[in-house]
């Protein structure tokens, strides 16, 4: 069998392409070398949806931020992802800032970004957001910035694709790809795929799977962000606070999530390793030294959990979106900030190429754009359920205490149609484990429950894939080992 | 939907909860007993090691033969329990609306309520450990758990931080079942947890216990490989060049405990800064008829104290139901109690001033070790009520004091109290 398009990478973008593109009467096929989706630069994301004035205007990814954020409306409606629309801030603590914003305004405006203003009424600024430094002097006020659970919102292009036809494979690490005859040959460890395109959007890794097929035009390097997440409820944020940028970054934000949460971070750290997502103590102070310059309350004894994520970094310093010389690979790399929201008009992009490269793009009579919300325990009456658990039994069975994550929740996103097969996309699908005890009380029942429902033993139940095992043995093994070894 | 209705709810079945139900039902009002998990017992039931009941029973039990106890109590006095259902929530007019799998949303009317939901451990996160995030890291009850319940290993070669006692007690497990513990570390100077578990758990086995050093690093992107551990200064900053590595597969915390209180503040009820709810010295709660004991309301050391403590908050919510529209017309006149030097917290929070003739039952924690010390209840203008003597006070040991107010002369129109634990100045070695 030879598919139409083959897309490398599961992360927010390849699966954004993937879905954009099961619209049309194509085989596609996405592979993943990760266990789960969104395992890459995906996961440890901040979850913003810029306003779009932040890149330079010689950048493509200025428009693709704008039209990006324009699609998310459409797209969260469609796929029933968790996505609001609650303002950023860039904040002046000094007057000499107020400039920079001003100019950001002034072009952003140019460039059709809706409602930008410079607000300096400090009245105003502490009405709009109690919790931010006493010491602004001024914000830029982006209504349209949003924030999104990148990896749920992942998940639900993933589910909506896969629905439409699409096939996800995970754990499929390309190693080698053969380009002849028009088709691409691509080899994984256990497999062997046939495709007349390749879309590469394998993030970090996007350099080598473009090398794969003779491309080496550019290099990515791993950039980390840490981060640290508040408990919720500990601080209530209402807009994303952004310092004033400097010619380097747009710097540490302090930000609401849409689970009541807070974090601080990322900072920005250019490293070599492309799996080293540790943070540091180093770090870990940066971050909350800079999230206190925005708000100084900041709740640190209130933290669950500090983590970092990648960036990939392209050394052409713009995204790297081309239909290359060789003709049916399409390069999608280099794909950082502000990728997330760019996602859905570089798939409008990768649509185009694909019209030019003469793939013909047929509209399925059967595509079905909209994927139906998760059903969530929280977002019953009590009538509902009551009939619920009536009708189902396992929505009575509380698994996670911290977030009321019923056992049907964690079957469903089990069984979704991408399914979760370790305890880590458990996580990240419904939130056992998210809240503040971080799993203490659930993990064990988390286990038993994917050993029973996808048939392994305990000990096969993984964190998030190869090599990540909670369990080694059952009790009394290791004496006996040692017994029979000394009998020996 | 499911109805109930009884004169007393108790929310766990653990220790605490169990001994406040049978307090209940022995003066002949109905109660029922709500469990989230499949059985009756709590905690209790993976606390397989012994030490138990040498308070309550005069004997010494594992955990499950003293929680057996209680359930077979339960059972003789047919106490009505419900299991497999989360309470969701609880309305200011002692309404609880709970789901279980069997009934779906159940809706339960009482009279008063007692909470029993005992504690959860600290995770990593709280403690904010920089480094990896691997498959390996456990906080000391969920390994017990595994262990001791599911019949799993966590690892091979671990390395526990904090010397709690379920971290001492897991160290001695885990070597029981052929794992290598390499150290246990603690970031204060001194053991956290009871001497006896430093003794029979750490220094029988040959376990390392390392002081005033903590992790620092986690090693192992996809699985532990082991952690860097640092000495700190007083402030428990790191000491530079004080790193060590300790090869290990498996991180255990034993980094404390925190009372679980999310249906606590859901009733509406205030909580107080060691994370228990507010309580007056008839262990009620800042809401009406709404009682607590046991972890819930502060962590003990023991669980003969445990159950002794649900005692109290079982016949004080007897009492409520009995006379509970008599409380509803007098207004609630208090006394605070407040914390003084080298006190973390104390229990009460408050004293109602009518029960000044009765004797109460104060706890506490102490904020650091300390030897020949006194402990001293003063009133807000700064009178001396009482006083006591004690050879030593350390963090991990919970102190107890009775004290007849009235009879020790209070001044009854006092705001406040203080209690605070100062150094004993006179040499005189004549102990209590």
């Amino acid at each position: 069998m030879i598919y139409d398009v083959i897309i490398i990478g599961g992360g927010v973008i390849g699966c954004c392409i993937a879905r954009t593109l099961s619209k049309y009467d194509l085989k596609i096929c996405l592979l993943e070398k990760e266990a789960e989706l969104a395992s890459g630069t995906t996961k440890g994301n901040s979850g913003v949806v810029h306003a779009g004035y932040a890149a330079p205007r010689e950048y493509i990814k200025r428009n693709l931020c704008i039209r990006g954020n324009k699609l998310y409306t459409q797209a969260a409606e469609e796929l029933n992802f968790p996505f609001q629309r609650i303002g950023s801030f860039v904040v002046a603590l000094e007057d000499s800032q107020i400039k920079v914003l001003e100019e950001q305004r002034r072009q952003g405006i140019q460039d059709g970004i809706p409602g930008l203003e410079v607000i300096l009424d400090k009245e105003k600024i502490k009405y709009m957001e109690p919790n931010i430094n006493d010491e602004v002097v001024g914000v830029l006020h982006a209504p349209t910035a949003g924030i999104v659970s990148p990896y749920e919102m992942t998940f639900a292009l993933a589910d909506n694709a896969a629905t439409n036809g699409v096939k996800f494979l995970l754990n499929q690490k390309v190693r080698r790809i053969k380009h002849q005859d028009y088709t691409f040959t691509i080899k994984t460890k256990t497999q062997e795929f046939k495709s007349r395109n390749v879309i590469n959007a394998a993030g970090l890794y996007a350099a080598r799977i473009s090398k794969l097929v003779g491309l080496d035009y550019f290099e990515i390097m791993p950039r980390r962000g840490e981060y640290i997440l508040f408990d919720r409820n500990a601080l209530h944020l209402n807009k994303i606070l952004f310092p004033t940028p400097t010619k380097v970054s747009k710097g540490i934000l302090v930000c609401p999530t849409l689970h009541e949460n807070t974090f601080v971070g990322p900072n920005a750290q250019n490293i070599t390793d492309k799996k080293d997502i540790s943070t540091t103590e180093a770090g870990l102070k940066e971050i909350l030294e800079a999230g206190r310059k925005l708000v100084p309350n900041l709740p640190v004894r209130s933290s669950i959990r500090n983590f970092a994520g990648l960036r990939a970094v392209p050394d052409t310093y713009d995204f790297i979106i081309d239909n290359t010389d060789i003709y049916g690979f399409i390069n999608i790399a280099g794909i950082l900030s502000p990728g997330l929201t760019s996602c859905f008009a570089i798939a409008e992009k990768v649509v185009e190429f694909l019209e030019l490269l003469g793939v013909e793009l047929k509209i399925k009579e059967d595509y079905n754009p909209r994927r139906l919300k998760p059903e969530r325990f929280k977002d019953f009456s009590k009538e509902e359920l009551d009939q619920k658990i009536k009708e189902d039994p396992s929505w009575g069975r509380i698994i996670c205490r911290c977030e009321t994550i019923p056992e049907k929740e964690i079957i469903n996103a089990i069984h979704a149609p991408v399914g979760a097969t370790t305890v880590d996309g458990i996580k990240f699908r419904c939130r056992p484990g998210m809240g503040r005890c971080q799993g203490g009380f659930c993990r064990p029942r988390v286990i038993e429950i994917l050993s029973r429902e996808l048939n392994i033993p305990y000990e096969e139940v993984t964190k998030r894939g190869e090599d990540t095992n909670f369990l080694i043995a059952k009790t009394k093994d290791l004496t006996l080992k040692e017994i029979e070894g000394g009998t020996e | 939907m499911k109805q109930y209705n009884a004169d007393v709810i108790v929310i766990g079945s653990g220790a605490a909860g169990l001994a406040a139900a049978i307090e209940v039902k022995k003066a002949n009002l109905s109660v029922l007993v709500i469990e989230r998990d499949k059985e009756l017992g709590g905690i209790t039931l993976q606390c397989i090691h012994n030490g138990f009941g040498l308070k309550e029973f005069e004997e010494e039990l594992t955990g499950p033969e003293y929680i057996q106890r209680f359930i077979n109590q339960i059972k003789e006095l047919e106490i009505p329990y419900i299991l497999n259902t989360m309470v969701i929530e609880i309305s200011n007019d002692k309404k609880l609306y709970a789901v279980n799998n069997e009934d779906g949303l159940i809706e339960i009317k009482a009279k008063a309520i007692i909470l029993a939901m005992g504690c959860r451990e600290r995770t990593r996160g709280a403690i904010n450990i920089p480094g990896f995030r691997p498959a390996g890291i456990y906080t000391a009850g969920q390994a017990q758990r595994f262990v001791n319940i599911e019949g799993y290993l966590p690892g091979n070669t671990f390395v526990i931080l904090g010397s709690g006692d379920i971290g001492m007690i897991m160290a001695r497990r885990l070597t029981w079942e052929g794992c290598k513990v390499k150290a246990v570390v603690e970031i204060l100077p001194y053991v956290s947890g009871l001497l006896r578990n430093q003794v029979q758990c750490l220094e029988d086995y040959d376990i390392p216990l390392i002081t005033s050093y903590t992790v620092t690093k986690i090693h192992g992107r996809d699985r532990v490989k082991g952690v860097t551990i640092s000495k700190v200064d007083r402030n428990f900053d790191r000491i530079i060049g004080s790193d060590k590595f300790i090869e290990c597969d498996t991180l255990l915390l034993s980094v404390g405990l925190i009372p679980e209180n999310e249906l606590t503040l859901n009733a509406g009820a205030e909580l107080s800064k060691n994370g228990g709810p507010v309580v007056d010295n008839n262990l009620e709660t800042t809401i009406a008829g709404i009682f607590t004991c046991g972890n819930v309301l502060q962590v003990h050391d023991l669980v003969d104290l445990v159950s002794a403590e649900a005692k109290r908050a079982g016949q004080n919510a007897v009492e409520y139901v009995k006379n509970r529209y008599d409380k509803k017309s007098s207004k609630k006149e208090i006394i605070k109690c407040l914390s003084g030097e080298n006190v973390n917290y104390v229990k009460p929070d408050r004293i109602n001033k009518r029960d000044l003739s009765k004797d109460i039952i104060f706890t506490l924690r102490v904020n650091y070790p300390d030897r020949r010390v006194l402990i001293q209840l003063k009133d807000n203008n700064n009178n001396l009520i009482y006083k006591r003597k004690k050879i030593y006070v350390i963090p991990s040991e919970m102190v107890e004091l009775i004290v007849n107010l009235e009879k020790n002369g209070i001044d009854p129109k006092c705001k406040s109290i203080n209690i605070e634990v100062i150094p004993r100045p006179e040499v005189l070695i004549e102990e209590e």
